[in-house]
């Protein structure tokens, strides 16, 4: 009899410890998604509910006051503003910095030490560049301008697209795109027929992380912008007055900023999660 | 004219130089396998064929054109990787079109081709299929079917096989023989394995350290080694070598093994060795030269010895027998029962007509 008893205990141990981590994974999940669920919340709410006491859980109905007085005011511009400028800035650094990396992951350009060096400008902080930057942004005239912001977005999002966009391209065979050349393609073709099918996680992983380092930038937004393009992290900080919050549009606000990151992860989500963890196994 | 010519072909890596000075001509159809050691430079000969290196001295010339600057996309040249290259991301169907669809082939003959080819190589029901669903062996022929499936003036192989377990090597080496004489194209194959060459070349071309070291017809290679490392690599198991001593009395000669065994050497041989006798040499004997004496006259140019078998590999239809000439190993293959158990002492032939005698210093066969 005694002989039996492990081999049925073994599995109900397992199973106990399984819940266990269910249960605590929950926890921490409820934990963490409680300030966004609270932050929506206020976002539907009516003004008495947002300062009801005690606090309502959930409006009592669903409306959209506190957007269509965003956008009644103008201020959702902003979330337009950010939406153009992180994603051409996303795009262009991505363009070239894929190039950039292939050039150093395949012809060897620059050595060792070129990439090291690409890779040290990100590593600057913001703040010890962007005073300067902002006495040349006025020089040139590009402040509060699209194409000064999507200049400088795209200046900080490069080395990091090279840096990564490298790790990816080592990673692919070199025979298939020895293979190709022989097959009868140019390398414009070799890298559109070849390399991006093979980086496409890579690709999808490094563009999103770009897109949120735009999006999320606070700094250079808030000295580089005045009113024509102020972006909607800049703008929430607005709302937060000297006698009061206006907690309706900082709720709406941060929702409107937050929809498109939360769709483009969760769309991307198969992509990015191999695409870290890809970058993370090369170390 | 030729398709191919190598002209004084050098390619260094760094400080290694890689490829030495190396002239070659390929003829049209012909399977040309180029075999030599790891290190020994056929690997890299074979891309700069295909353009994929590039050449530091030296003419390749294909159709008497110089192709030395041209981009491997203009060579019109075919190639099959070691790791077979498939795009993990496409099917059959559109790995073994995608040489045509670079060169913007119309569709419908990218549609007749690939079918084509995939016929030729067993796989039409795979063509819908991932590389990542395929076996080994089908994988390779989808490779060598993206070759195929291209007109190309010149096919190259790099080791095609040498992923492949020992069976599946054994069938697509049949295969790929079978397609050589189907199609006629010319081929260069290129493999480490000397089996693969003697089986698959209407020539090898021996390579050892970026010079060639000999090439020809495998049987002549074979039979009329011209070094001491030609004759060391091709034959399984491997040639004896046996340092001995030529001794010559009254006309005929004899070579002398370091524990004082004589062999006998046939008169058709002393002209040409006359030379070298009284001076040191290696004499090389294959195991398949060896052979129990049965009783009966020994016929000339046979030479006799009673050895002790110390070793015995059977492989199901023969058997090789180990044993020693002094401090030197030998093998011989004998026939399955020749010898039962280690430790019988039996009588050997050694066929001296097939023997060869080598000048240790150059290492060139006398």
């Amino acid at each position: 009899m005694s002989a039996h008893r492990p081999q049925w205990h073994a599995p109900r141990r397992r199973t106990w410890r399984l819940m266990a981590r269910y249960v605590a994974a929950i926890i921490l999940t409820l934990l963490f998604l409680f300030p966004v669920y609270w932050l929506f919340m206020i976002a539907f709410k009516t003004p008495e509910e947002i300062f009801h006491s005690p606090p309502v859980w959930y409006p009592a109905r669903i409306q959209f006051t506190n957007f269509a007085v965003l956008f009644k005011d103008g201020d959702a511009v902003t979330v337009g503003n950010s939406l153009f400028i992180a994603a051409c800035s996303t795009l262009i650094s991505m363009f070239f910095g894929t190039l950039g990396a292939y050039s150093l992951a395949r012809f060897r350009t620059g050595g060792e030490n070129l990439a090291v060096w690409i890779i040290s400008q990100r590593m600057i902080p913001p703040i010890a560049v962007v005073f300067p930057l902002f006495l040349l942004y006025v020089w040139f005239g590009w402040v509060d301008t699209y194409f000064g912001m999507i200049l400088l977005y795209t200046a900080f999002n490069l080395p990091y697209v090279i840096w990564m966009m490298r790790g990816y391209i080592e990673d692919v065979p070199i025979d298939l795109e020895q293979s190709a050349l022989v097959d009868g393609c140019t390398r414009w073709q070799v890298l559109l027929r070849v390399v991006f099918p093979m980086v496409r996680t890579g690709l999808f992983a490094t563009a999103v992380f770009s897109f949120v380092f735009a999006w999320n930038d606070f700094i250079f937004a808030l000295v580089m912008t005045r009113s024509a393009v102020t972006t909607y992290p800049v703008q929430v900080t607005h709302y937060f007055g000297a006698q009061s919050n206006f907690w309706a549009k900082i709720a709406a606000m941060s929702v409107l900023g937050t929809l498109p990151v939360l769709v483009a992860v969760a769309a991307l989500q198969k992509y990015l999660v191999r695409g870290i963890s890809l970058g993370a196994v090369k170390g | 004219m030729a398709p191919l010519r190598l002209i004084g072909l050098h390619k260094y890596y760094g400080k290694v130089h890689a490829v030495r000075g190396i002239d070659l001509e390929i003829p049209q159809g012909e399977f040309t396998v180029v075999v030599g050691p790891s290190g020994c430079g056929k690997s890299t000969l074979l891309r700069t064929i295909a353009g994929l290196e590039e050449v530091d001295r030296g003419t390749i010339e294909i159709d008497g054109v110089p192709i030395n600057d041209m981009r491997p996309r203009d060579r019109n040249v075919a190639m099959v990787f070691q790791s077979y290259a498939l795009y993990p991301y496409l099917t059959v169907f559109e790995n073994i079109a995608f040489g045509l669809r670079a060169r913007k082939v119309k569709k419908s003959e990218i549609e007749a081709a690939v079918r084509g080819a995939a016929k030729t190589l067993g796989i039409n029901a795979l063509l819908d299929r991932y590389p990542r669903e395929l076996s080994g062996g089908q994988r390779q022929r989808v490779a060598i079917g993206r070759a195929i499936v291209r007109d190309a003036r010149l096919f190259l192989f790099d080791e095609p096989l040498s992923n492949l377990d020992a069976q599946l090597r054994d069938e697509m080496r049949g295969e790929i023989k079978r397609l050589h004489q189907r199609l006629g194209k010319t081929i260069i194959y290129v493999t480490h394995d000397q089996i693969e060459a003697m089986t698959l070349a209407d020539r090898i071309v021996l390579l050892k350290d970026g010079i060639i070291e000999q090439q020809g017809a495998p049987l002549d290679l074979f039979e009329r080694p011209a070094t001491r490392f030609v004759a060391g690599f091709l034959g399984s198991p491997a040639i004896n070598f046996i340092p001995a001593d030529l001794v010559g009395d009254n006309g005929s000669l004899t070579l002398r093994a370091h524990d004082g065994r004589r062999f006998d050497l046939p008169a058709s041989r002393v002209a040409r060795l006359a030379a070298w006798v009284g001076k040191p040499v290696i004499f090389g004997i294959r195991p398949e030269h060896v052979a129990l004496e049965r009783g009966g006259s020994v016929r000339p140019g046979f030479a006799v010895q009673e050895v002790v078998i110390d070793l015995v590999q059977p492989t199901g239809s023969r058997l090789f027998g180990t044993f020693m000439l002094g401090s030197q190993e030998v093998v011989a293959e004998l026939g399955a029962h020749d010898v039962s158990r280690p430790g019988e002492r039996v009588k050997l032939l050694f066929d001296m007509n097939r023997a060869i005698v080598i000048d240790p210093e150059t290492e060139r066969v006398l």
